[in-house]
């Protein structure tokens, strides 16, 4: 299985993404690809943007241990993630998850685990700037209710 | 035994640095020792780490819980509750 991790502060180009790992291969038979983006509100109020904090090290580490962890479970063709740093204003990504299978199932499944997991174990901070000030976003329990559904087995998600 | 610690985020604000080199005494042991350890070197550290339940922290570039020995540890991370996606 092709696997791509990229974190970087500039933008990307989801489409351009997809075309790049479907290139040359007819095993995919499924591509699902999710896009986080930048809100313009949080918690009802107007921000004028984010900033990502991240250790860079612990990130790359982490995630590849998260992809490897789908890899055994689903039966995946491909995976490319994408997570952005820096400041990033309302209306821009944040984060790409592309997961390719031969049937729509483990895509779909991969990709939320992906996701789920990005959420509560990549090591980003999010600091959120209105027009009063910065603070930290704090994290959501529905988060990690969302990512502790993949440990328990008998859940509805779990494989 | 000397050992490189990394903050982030609001723990990171609060120390007032994002990381430094420490020599805890033999008694320190575990994460929470260590967490402990700190909080008496300050104000800013005994702000950082006031709800250590909330800490996460990382050794040597992997999630560890407050209980993980940190024998041998190069790199020691604390930080909040992820908020990436």
């Amino acid at each position: 299985m092709s696997s791509i991790v990229r974190l970087q502060p500039e933008p990307f180009d989801a489409a351009a993404e997809v075309a790049a790992l479907r290139r040359g291969r007819t095993d995919i038979g499924a591509v699902v690809s999710f896009t986080g983006i930048c809100r313009g509100h949080e918690n009802g109020e107007p921000i004028t943007a984010l900033t990502l904090e991240h250790y860079p090290e612990m990130a790359e580490a982490e995630i590849a241990r998260q992809v490897e962890a789908a890899q055994t479970r689903w039966s995946l063709s491909g995976v490319r993630i994408i997570h952005r740093h820096g400041r990033i204003e309302p209306g821009a990504e944040i984060v790409l998850v592309i997961t390719a299978s031969s049937h729509r199932h483990d895509a779909f499944a991969a990709a939320e685990f992906l996701m789920d997991y990005l959420k509560t174990r990549a090591p980003f901070w999010k600091e959120v700037e209105r027009a009063s000030g910065k603070s930290w976003i704090a994290a959501k329990e529905s988060d990690e209710a969302l990512a502790a559904r993949w440990t328990k087995p008998d859940s509805a998600a779990a494989e | 035994m000397s050992v490189k610690l990394l903050y982030f985020a609001w723990v990171r604000e609060r120390i007032g640095r994002p990381a430094e080199e420490v020599e805890p005494p033999p008694a320190v042991a575990t994460i929470a020792d260590l967490i402990g350890w700190l909080s008496g070197r300050g104000d800013q550290y005994a702000h950082a780490f006031e709800n250590p339940e909330v800490i996460r922290a990382a050794i040597d570039r992997t999630h560890v819980k407050a209980d993980a020995a940190i024998t041998g540890a190069r790199e020691i991370a604390f930080f909040p509750p992820m908020t990436g996606g």
